[in-house]
């Protein structure tokens, strides 16, 4: 029978089905932050129980941690009692992959997964994060848990997963220049809704996709969250194992031609059927920004805010309500109007092509004075490659800052909150209110509209 | 885990979709390093002002308004997977969201922490809005058992889908944990299988 990509890697999880209930799913790859694995700790130590495979939890610092003076000890004493909370569970239950600030393989959970060749074809990976979808770039089934579950990844290397439905959305023809993998997403989210895959896998196929890099591709997948989506994946091809090959957690010799063999194999079959199939042409997106309080409020750069009566009655109030957080109103065009900050990285686009694509833009040009700039690398892999590209000579040149790696102003757990009323244009993935310190007003964008408003100070279309 | 039975309560009604989980807690009070005291800062951005006064005009500041059933907009609990979402709700005093659309992470989240949520058609969802705005002491009746729930001010029932092995975790209060732990051998043999 005819398989879908998902169907071939779920069904190669499965330990067992609770009678009329769940999955119980194997997990290849378990990541962990500081910020939503203390308490499942804490369940672990009230019950009595050790970690049962510590080698398959890879555990690095990243959304409560300083983005300057990572040297220093951390100013805000709670932050610090989570990061030594972090390093104390690490310790007694005997982890052997922690990556705490300052050491070399430290970054994004998401960022240095790849990076380091813990993500690969075919596994389940779980983290106590939603954007665990960004692993699915590499033809994986990966999701965000719940603290609890964390536990039970912690005790048992199993999770219980209701089985979901599957979409296939499929992209034909080539993308414009000047438009990019987020802007790919955001036109989708747009489309689909906030709301719209729940309960859905997503397999991301079709020429434009084909053609994207794997850095690319993590940002298309990262985003599925952003429409309610389970996780969201595209099959593995020359471009994922060439990315794969030789990283460090890689499989090498005789096993990395065996895990390659079979890799090939994951694919959807023909004639493979999905619950929901849709189709977009590429040359229809434009670069994306988003006007509203969720990531499914966003427009062409070019278009304006809908008006209330092109919204359904039922929504108006929380339209509304958005749109008097932002300080826009319905049927305006946002292009030119003034903003404050930007912001480059996050899990979403803090990769080394994010930075290259900003830094090709800004080249000889200079940032403008209204506005703050942070630039924030999503590892020190990225930082590192950064300098060796030349890229930090351009930054520096253009006015910008580099600063250390970390999850930053996407979630500002932080200092790198955005002023209330302010407005920032980011390439992180939540505009939600509040999402980059109370008050902050955020448009989300891609990397290219981000590095066109840093130099102009404005809303601007990097292909004018 | 608390059982789960049956429950009358009032409602507090809060008709704003998309509600995500940035609003229900937002990410500065991810901090700790356990459960406790998340209820206090439940909607903390709409409930307070910057000087930790409460907002006058947000429902749980209205004391016309209580009990422990939370009624919402559609698609609540969207974005983030923390779990401190559903420790707030639990923690403040909530033990059953009502909503037309829950996101997924969060409805697991919930009824890991014997909160139950009952997804109900927008049309029962707008007579409650519109009941609890006549009558703040319009109460709902939610059966886990029988998997109902009802309208007490208007008399209309409806059923609700939950799967069948959470509603025996709820009606006895057991854990997904205590369940994984008990395939050890499973587990075990699974892992063989693939060496």
């Amino acid at each position: 029978m005819s398989k879908t990509l998902f169907d071939k890697i779920w069904d190669a999880h499965v330990v067992s089905t609770v009678e009329n209930g769940p999955t119980q799913l194997y997990i290849d790859r378990h990541f962990c932050h500081e910020v939503t694995s203390p308490q499942a700790f804490n369940g672990l130590r009230a019950r009595g129980l050790k970690v049962f495979r510590p080698e398959l939890t890879t555990m690095t610092a990243d959304h409560n941690t300083p983005t300057i003076d990572q040297d220093k000890p951390v100013k805000d004493p709670i932050s610090r009692n989570q990061l030594d909370t972090f390093a104390k569970n690490a310790a007694e239950f005997n982890m052997p992959l922690y990556y705490p600030l300052g050491h070399d393989k430290n970054g994004v959970v998401h960022i240095i997964g790849p990076e380091n060749g813990f993500t690969q074809p075919g596994m389940t990976i779980v983290c106590g994060d939603s954007h665990t979808s960004t692993h699915g770039a590499f033809g994986t089934i990966a999701f965000g848990i719940g603290t609890s579950e964390v536990e039970m990844v912690l005790a048992t290397q199993c999770v219980l997963q209701t089985r979901p439905k599957t979409m296939r959305i499929n992209y034909n023809g080539k993308l414009g220049a000047g438009v990019s993998a987020k802007d790919l997403a955001l036109f989708t989210i747009a489309k689909l809704t906030t709301g719209g895959a729940t309960g859905y896998f997503v397999e991301y196929a079709g020429e434009a996709i084909r053609n994207m890099t794997m850095e690319e591709r993590m940002t298309v997948c990262n985003l599925s969250i952003e429409m309610g989506a389970r996780g969201g994946m595209i099959a593995p091809d020359e471009t994922t194992f060439n990315y794969v090959k030789g990283r460090e957690f890689a499989p090498k010799g005789a096993e990395w031609d065996e895990k390659l063999a079979y890799w090939k194999t994951l694919k959807s079959d023909e004639g493979a059927k999905f619950d929901l199939e849709l189709d977009f042409d590429a040359a229809d997106i434009q670069p994306m920004i988003t006007y509203g309080t969720n990531p499914g409020m966003g427009m062409g750069i070019q278009e304006s805010i809908p008006t209330l009566d092109q919204i359904d009655e039922a929504g108006r109030i929380s339209f509304q309500k958005s749109l008097d957080y932002m300080g826009f109103q319905p049927g305006e065009q946002l292009l030119g109007k003034s903003i404050d900050y930007v912001f480059l990285g996050s899990c979403t686009n803090g990769r080394i092509e994010d930075f290259r694509i900003f830094a090709n833009y800004v080249k000889g040009k200079k940032k403008a004075d209204n506005v703050v700039v942070w630039l924030v690398p999503g590892s020190w892999g990225v930082e590192k490659q950064i300098r060796e590209e030349g890229l930090l000579d351009i930054f520096t040149d253009a006015g910008f800052l580099l600063r250390q790696p970390g999850c930053s102003a996407c979630l500002a757990m932080n200092d790198d909150k955005v002023p209330a009323g302010k407005y920032a244009v980011s390439t992180s993935n939540r505009n939600f209110e509040g999402r980059q310190g109370p008050g902050a007003r955020t448009i989300l964008a891609g990397p290219l509209v981000a590095a066109a408003a840093a130099i102009t100070g404005k809303i601007t279309d990097p292909r004018v | 885990m608390e059982k789960f039975g049956t429950l009358t309560s009032t409602v507090v009604p809060l008709p704003i979709e998309n509600v995500d989980t940035d609003q229900i807690i937002p990410a500065r009070f991810l901090k700790a390093t356990n459960k406790d005291g998340f209820g206090d800062n439940l909607f903390a951005d709409w409930r307070y002002n910057k000087d930790g006064s409460p907002k006058a005009d947000f429902i749980l500041n209205n004391p016309v308004f209580g009990g422990s059933i939370l009624v919402a907009g559609k698609n609540f609990g969207s974005g983030s997977s923390r779990e401190h979402a559903a420790w707030a709700i639990d923690g403040y005093g909530f033990k059953v969201v009502v909503s037309s659309f829950f996101a997924d992470i969060f409805k697991n989240n919930a009824l890991n922490n014997g909160v139950l949520p009952v997804v109900v058609s927008a049309e029962f969802l707008a007579e409650i809005f519109d009941g609890a705005n006549k009558d703040p002491k319009l109460t709902l009746t939610v059966d886990l058992e029988n998997q109902t729930i009802s309208n007490n001010a208007n008399g209309k029932s409806e059923s609700f889908e939950i799967n069948a092995y959470k509603k025996e975790c709820l009606l006895k209060g057991l854990d997904d944990i205590d369940y994984l732990l008990s395939k050890r051998e499973l587990i075990e043999a699974y892992e063989a299988s693939r060496k």
